[in-house]
């Protein structure tokens, strides 16, 4: 048993201890209502670079990071400056983004929707970042947009190619740079009819989520519209590593076309799986057999090796191009790492860039105001005419005149068809462009059945 | 206090303070400062904290009560986010209904999987439940997420969109989960000097949910079918021979801890409005028998201690890259930086699994008790060592 003893002293020095405490937040607790969401004080500006770090993404995922760092250098005057000089758009100076500094946090998405919404939220609510941008998948673009909306911060996507991500799931504070499904399905069918004839029968496999689904859609709809028949559609989980058992079906059904829906990893492992299976060599219905794979990357081409060659497919941009900037970005690229960027690299490269020009250009980092900046104005694409044909245009950036579309938040440029080479030059010089298809020809309406459903809302600056 | 003893009045005393505490303890390190990297305390970690909490405790009742390892248990928590969020689509974004339903059908779908799963013990029950899990996820992932029926969508996950139903909103609630009103986002910033402190509203809902169902823990560990339970751990064979049926005792155990799994979803929900079929996935029910072994297989505070652990290298560890490891070792010569920054590399980042694999084996090899019994000879020896003193302070006298 303890024996406590009150004083008269004891009682006015805790009384006045405690008064003390009581006053202390008070006291230490500084106005804190900002106008938006992790407004940047200081001299400093914080963007959260969420890119899969492992995954079937994984590669993507490497190469959109160093993209980030090399516009994060041009962006604060290190380095030899790259797009900065040829982007149309002379706003920002090589200081930073409104004379702030800007420095950068990474996160994992492992390409899950879960652990990417988790990164970004750590990313907003413990780092503090302005801006969130990256990512590898149409599914994890997805759930971070719908986060960062709820948020009050811009999401700017990196390679995402569903037609959901500007479509059903579209919101006012997420953007995308890269192209789309049925950009791709618009693109190449063209081709592919010149190329295979207009009667063949496809078969689909398809990886099991929202891009596999609309990228299915949108090819099968302009290849059906050429006069191709789908003899059978077959979705895979994104998490298979091998294709054997979807592979063999292909050989009984008839068909003369296998057109892949695979991206990444996956691609890799089925177009090789395909290529064992003797599909190649394969003469079916008096025609050879053909592979399409509708998006197309370096960095998949290289995994895929001796197996690309002669394989048709899109792509958003490739090093090759002799465009002024696109020649500039793979200097400057080249210099740092050695070897030349792929297309997740430049679009995330001209992603922050965007974003950085749109900040200048409102002279504020409040989203809705970037969402003006970014989105909102009246120039247009020329020779389409259309309502929506209204946004943001510019050009230097390796894609030509391109322009950020204000109804959708996406961006319409021209398309590159390419294909597997079959004498490549060196262990980069993969892939060749068959055509560059203008964007004229992959316009869409923003109420385009494939896009229906889903609006932008208001945009969000989160206080 | 409340029908509990003496040591567990103080250790739930103990839990409550550390959690209502934990803005405060986490955020050690002043923000801006080198040491940053390593505050935990903002409102999405501490959030996690707790869930996982949550889950680790309830699997504790099933695990480390009758011995019977589920392989499974994330499915319970998966399918208990599905049913918040799916409150949050058709009916209202009040977080008490939807975390209502949430225990309940999970409450049902453990019912049923423990009705047929414990027809079995041991590595036979573990691979029945891994299976039911496994089977779970691939419905979830694919099957109930066709275009034509939507039940899951899959790889992007359940998400509301702003063409639901939501009978019950109005535009005078926030757009977001709230309680009556009082959003879950919402987040008062404290500051302090250089400190700041994040109190969110979901997380302190999380915190006294984890406290009522913490409690009921307790009472559970120390009641007669607590007992019971631990009779079935010891042997089990000799209580069917004593004419005793175990079965309805393994199934209640079953299905509490799978409403806890549930809760855990539901609440994991409330706090971010979408639920993705990855959290079903085997490797997430692998990562609560983790937190549990790390913390103390049968304890009361071990599993919630081993969820903290997991969590924090989750994502304190996978975000420190190279950039932060450079201004780490900046003072050192230029060779010697690239030096440590090459070693150091694999256990950072996406290398953080590889950290927390080695400390598991640390901590299985010389603590098998766990977290808390590091804890428990740690005291030991302190004690230890007072008992030393107050003996040699007796021996002159003699």
């Amino acid at each position: 048993m303890t024996k406590t003893t009150v004083t008269r002293r004891g009682v006015l020095r805790t009384g006045a201890a405690a008064g003390a405490g009581l006053a202390l937040p008070t006291i230490f607790t500084a106005s804190s209502a900002s106008a938006y969401m992790n407004e940047p004080t200081g001299a400093t500006v914080t963007l959260g670079f969420n890119v899969p770090q492992s995954g079937p993404y994984a590669d993507e995922g490497a190469d959109e990071l160093r993209a980030y760092q090399l516009a994060v250098e041009h962006l604060n005057g290190e380095g030899d400056g790259g797009m900065l000089n040829t982007f149309s758009s002379k706003a920002l100076q090589g200081n930073g983004i409104l004379d702030k500094k800007v420095q950068f946090v990474t996160g994992d998405t492992q390409t899950k929707s879960d652990a990417a919404r988790a990164s970004a939220k750590s990313m907003i609510e413990k780092d503090g970042a302005i801006m969130i941008t990256g990512g590898s998948s149409s599914g994890v673009a997805v759930a971070v947009q719908g986060l960062c909306q709820e948020a009050g911060v811009i999401f700017m996507a990196g390679l995402t190619h569903s037609n959901d991500t500007t479509g059903k799931d579209k919101k006012a504070n997420g953007f995308r740079h890269f192209f789309n499904a049925y950009m791709s399905g618009a693109a190449l069918a063209p081709v592919l009819a010149a190329q295979y004839g207009k009667d063949r029968k496809a078969y689909h496999l398809t990886a099991d989520y929202t891009w596999g689904w609309t990228q299915e859609e949108s090819i099968k709809a302009a290849t059906e519209a050429l006069g191709w028949e789908t003899v059978n559609t077959v979705k895979t989980p994104l998490a298979a590593t091998d294709f054997s058992s979807y592979i063999a079906p292909v050989l009984n059904s008839g068909a003369d076309v296998l057109i892949l829906n695979h991206y990444g990893g996956n691609m890799v492992n089925s177009l090789t799986n395909a290529v064992q299976f003797g599909l190649r060599d394969k003469m079916v219905n008096g025609k050879r057999f053909e592979i399409v794979v509708p998006l197309y990357s370096r960095l998949m081409a290289k995994g895929a090796g001796e197996n690309v060659k002669g394989i048709l497919g899109s792509t958003n941009w490739h090093w090759s191009l002799q465009d002024e900037a696109s020649k500039t970005f793979v200097k400057s690229f080249g210099t740092k790492y050695g070897f030349p960027p792929s297309q997740a690299a430049h679009t995330c490269y001209c992603q922050t860039l965007l974003y950085a020009d749109a900040v200048q250009r409102a002279g504020s980092f409040n989203p809705c105001a970037v969402e003006e900046a970014l989105t909102g104005g009246d120039s247009s694409l020329p020779g389409i005419s259309s309502e929506a044909n209204k946004g943001f245009l510019f050009d230097g950036l390796g894609n030509g005149q391109t322009l950020y579309r204000g109804a959708d938040h996406q961006c319409f440029k021209d398309v590159l068809v390419v294909r597997g080479k079959e004498n490549p030059t060196s262990e980069f010089d993969l892939l060749e462009v068959v055509q560059v298809t203008p964007a004229a020809q992959v316009w869409y309406e923003p109420d385009h059945p494939m896009f229906a459903g889903g609006s932008l809302g208001e945009c969000n600056p989160g206080a | 206090m409340l029908g509990l003893g003496k040591k567990d009045t103080t250790l739930l005393i103990v839990v409550a303070v550390l959690t209502l505490c934990a803005p405060f303890i986490l955020n050690p390190f002043p923000a801006g400062s080198a040491m940053a990297q390593f505050n935990a305390g903002y409102p999405d970690l501490m959030q996690r904290f707790v869930i996982f909490g949550i889950f680790a405790v309830g699997f504790n009742i099933l695990f480390g009560l009758t011995g019977y390892l589920s392989f499974g248990h994330a499915a319970f928590l998966g399918v208990g986010s599905y049913s918040a969020v799916w409150i949050f689509k058709l009916f209202t974004y009040n977080v008490l209904p939807a975390i209502a339903l949430s225990v309940v059908v999970a409450g049902l779908f453990s019912l049923l999987i423990g009705f047929v799963s414990l027809r079995r013990s041991g590595i036979y029950f573990s691979i029945l439940t891994l299976a039911f899990a496994q089977m779970s996820f691939a419905l979830a992932y694919s099957v109930l997420s066709n275009p034509k029926f939507n039940l899951t969508n899959g790889e992007t996950g359940l998400q509301v969109y702003t063409d639901d139903p939501q009978w019950f909103h109005s535009d005078r609630l926030p757009d977001l989960p709230h309680l009556f009103g009082l959003s879950m986002r919402a987040t008062h910033t404290m500051h302090m000097g250089d400190w700041s402190f994040s109190f969110n509203t979901g997380y302190y809902l999380c915190a006294v949910v984890m406290l009522l169902v913490f409690y009921l823990a307790i009472r559970i560990f120390r009641s007669p079918f607590g007992m019971m339970l631990r009779a079935v751990k010891s042997n089990q064979q000799r209580m069917n021979y004593t004419g005793l049926n175990t079965r309805p005792y393994t199934l209640a155990a079953f299905v509490i801890s799978g409403m806890y799994a549930g809760l855990a979803g539901g609440l994991m929900a409330a706090m971010d409005p979408l639920a993705g079929a990855e959290r079903m996935q085997w490797t997430a029910s692998g990562e609560v028998v983790l937190m549990t072994i790390l913390g103390g297989t049968g304890t009361l505070i071990g599993p919630v201690l081993g969820a903290g652990f997991i969590k924090y290298f989750e994502n304190i560890f996978s975000k420190i890259n190279d950039t932060v490891l450079h201004g780490w070792f900046g003072f050192l010569p230029d060779g010697l930086e690239d030096v440590m920054v090459f070693i150091v590399h694999p256990f950072i980042g996406k290398g953080w699994h590889l950290t927390l694999g080695l400390l598991f084996m640390l901590v299985v090899i010389f603590l098998p008790g766990g977290l808390v019994e590091g804890g428990q000879r740690l005291a030991r020896w302190i004690r230890g060592r007072r008992a030393e003193d107050s003996r040699r302070k007796t021996e002159p006298a003699e």
